[in-house]
């Protein structure tokens, strides 16, 4: 028996105590029943633990070459193969789990470190994009009328363009740099805050518990934040969560392209493209990078769809 | 239906002016001067004077877009300093290269991801279901430019000497010459013509321009050439398509008139084909509605890794030299492109449900 029934029905037994279970309770409960958003949870949690701990696990500094080590005992090689001591590298070699770069810096510290970046890059955007999203879909929806239409309109014109595009714009106008690309990503994300944001608000507005808070006497920040926001949060948290995967993505291409992190920064995409022509003589620099985006941005997606099918029931049997 | 396509095109014509002025304002936002961000470091004063006569750059900013908008109206992109060369002559050479690119991914995406979505959906819960959807959504987390390098890798080196081969770059194999399939037909066209430029554009796929001159040999080659990087470009619409194609199967599939076919004995390929697929496909325009923006973005990400001279490529050289001028102007023909199958794709929806259009 899955634990939500259970848990249902042992409130059920203590009958008032059925107010208790809260909306977080149940979803944490549908959750866990999805196999696909534990494997999320569980990638997000290894990562989340590698982001915090990168300077004490990770083996070397991801900006220092190896060439600038005191000590080394063998001359590096730039773009070195893994060398693994459990299969089979010579003992008097240093161990360098997935190689070197370009730079002859140790790969596996700099995924380590790209790590945290990736996750602040997601944090970042998608905070940004949520706060700016929710006030101007919270006005066009609340007040109508003319700036609703202002709004709306605006946002139109921004979904009007493929996204990356607009951020590769957004980023050669302001100048590469991964805040500029922070920036951009954060700007051409905001639409689809503000509509979800938007249609919640439409969708309460004119309930009874609406208009009696404001024959209360309620003013409309208090209507809009205590009483109509609150739906708007469900769908919120999901588009955010599935938003994490979508900066995390458009942020390495833009890095990939030259114009986000910029050398010597550990960024998964900048480090894959800086060594994009290497590709047939040392793929491990290109294919590990790869790999670290493709599975953080998988863990997002997970988590994504399992929380949209807990916090809305109706779609479980579809998706 | 008339009366629906004739609102739907109004309706677009502030979001096409609001591209406009977003990209103007872009352009006005470039730091420093306005005329060494266009035209390049070297202008001398001389050329910049004339650069800003003629675009009233030193007018109000209203009048500015006004001369902006005219412009464009006119076809006229400006002058990229990179390329020395108008930019609207270079897209109307590189955007071939991107459309053919971009149908190419799009078609496999829906040839591959429509039939997997509907045998997942009728086997619910099979291996097949399970695979294909743990596929889908790795397919929709990994990194483009990524999955080519790895294609190309996996195809161009660690298959190298097996049939399976392909080349990792390029459009045609060096050495092959191709000629404009209107020259073959013997057809005269003057340059600068409106139907010299869409057969010129027409001529530049060199797909299609093998097939309209029966050069097989041609056709071949550049479809060999095409594979990886349609590949890499489909895998996040298909595994998109797949996923909605299931669940909007999945959905039909339960309901009461499926039951009843099926109670009339109908066969199961009639009633999945048929009674359920024919419903299920309005959520599909849908989802490739949204994919095409990705498929844009991610078509400057591919070209790039895989070297194509198209829309993307071009974008990507100007960012290096800060040709401002070229990334401006591609970004308003695309988005004008967008805009465009958007509308389409609109179009195509109130066309499968009535319903839409009489609202």
């Amino acid at each position: 028996m899955s634990q939500e029934v259970q848990v249902i029905q042992s409130l059920d037994a203590e009958g008032l105590a059925l107010n208790s279970v809260s909306l977080w309770n149940i979803t944490w409960h549908r959750l866990l029943r999805r196999k696909s958003a534990i494997i999320g949870m569980v990638i997000l949690g290894i990562l989340i633990i590698t982001a915090l701990t990168a300077q004490w696990i990770a083996p070397y500094s991801p900006i220092r070459s190896m060439l600038d080590v005191a000590g080394y005992p063998v001359r590096p090689e730039k773009r070195q193969s893994p060398c693994i001591h459990a299969f089979g590298c010579p003992e008097d070699r240093p161990q360098h789990i997935m190689g070197l770069d370009g730079n002859a810096r140790d790969e596996f510290s700099r995924i380590l470190y790209g790590t945290r970046l990736s996750l602040i890059v997601g944090l970042s955007t998608v905070s940004f994009a949520i706060v700016i999203g929710t006030v101007l879909g919270a006005l066009g929806g609340y007040f109508g009328g003319w700036i609703d239409n202002v709004i709306m309109r605006t946002m139109d014109v921004l979904l009007a363009f493929p996204s990356l595009l607009l951020a590769i714009a957004i980023v050669t106008v302001l100048g590469p740099g991964l805040q500029n690309a922070l920036l951009a990503i954060g700007i051409v994300s905001i639409p689809a805050y503000a509509r979800v944001v938007r249609a919640s608000v439409l969708s309460v507005r004119e309930m009874e518990y609406v208009s009696a808070t404001r024959a209360l006497g309620g003013d409309a920040i208090q209507i809009l934040f205590r009483r109509i926001l609150p739906n708007a949060l469900t769908p919120l948290i999901v588009q955010g969560t599935l938003g994490f995967a979508t900066a995390i993505l458009d942020a390495a291409a833009l890095s990939f392209l030259g114009l986000g992190a910029q050398p010597p920064t550990p960024e998964w995409g900048a480090m894959l493209g800086a060594e994009r022509n290497q590709v047939f003589t040392a793929p491990h620099l290109v294919f590990l990078p790869g790999i670290a985006i493709a599975l953080t941005v998988l863990a997002f997606n997970l988590l994504g769809d399992g929380l949209r099918d807990a916090l809305d029931p109706r779609l479980a049997h579809v998706s | 239906m008339t009366t629906y396509i004739l609102r739907r095109i109004l309706l677009s014509i502030p979001v096409l002016f609001g591209i406009l002025f977003a990209t103007f304002a872009l352009g006005r936002l470039i730091p420093g001067d306005p005329c060494r961000a266009m035209l390049g470091e070297k202008a001398t004063d001389a050329v910049c004077n004339e650069f800003i006569q003629r675009h009233g750059l030193d007018k109000p900013i209203l009048v500015q877009f006004g001369y902006y908008v005219n412009e464009i109206a006119h076809g006229d992109f400006g002058r990229s300093f990179r390329f020395s060369k108008p930019v609207g002559e270079l897209l109307m050479e590189r955007l071939p290269i991107t459309v053919e690119l971009s149908m190419a991914a799009l078609l496999v995406s829906i040839f591959v991801g429509v039939p997997l979505g509907v045998i997942s959906a009728v086997r619910h819960n099979s291996w097949v279901d399970v695979v294909t959807m743990l596929w889908a959504n790795t397919g929709v987390s990994m990194p483009v430019f990524w999955l080519g390098l790895m294609l190309a890798y996996i195809f161009a080196l660690a298959l190298k000497d097996t049939p399976f081969q392909l080349p990792p770059s390029g459009r045609l194999s060096p050495g092959l010459i191709t000629v404009p399939f209107y020259e073959i037909w013997g057809l005269e066209l003057t340059p600068g013509t409106t139907t010299f430029t869409i057969v010129d554009f027409l001529s530049r796929m060199n797909i299609l321009n093998g097939l309209l001159s029966t050069d097989f040999a041609l056709v071949k080659d550049a479809l060999v050439h095409l594979i990886l990087p349609a590949l890499a470009l489909s895998t996040i619409p298909m595994a998109l398509i797949a996923r909605m194609t299931r669940s909007a199967m999945l959905e039909v599939l339960g309901q009461d008139y499926i039951r009843t076919a099926r109670a009339k004995g109908l066969r199961q390929r009639v009633v999945v084909m048929k009674h359920a697929f024919s419903n299920a496909q309005l959520p599909l325009v849908t989802v490739i509605g949204l994919s095409l923006g990705g498929l844009l973005g991610g078509a400057v990400l591919t070209e790039t890794v895989f070297n194509l001279s198209g829309v993307g490529r071009i974008l990507y050289e100007a960012i290096t030299a800060r040709d401002y001028g070229i990334v401006q102007a591609f970004t308003v023909v695309i988005a004008i492109f967008f805009v465009i199958l958007n509308l389409i794709v609109d179009i195509s929806y109130a066309y499968l449900d009535p319903r839409i259009r009489l609202e």
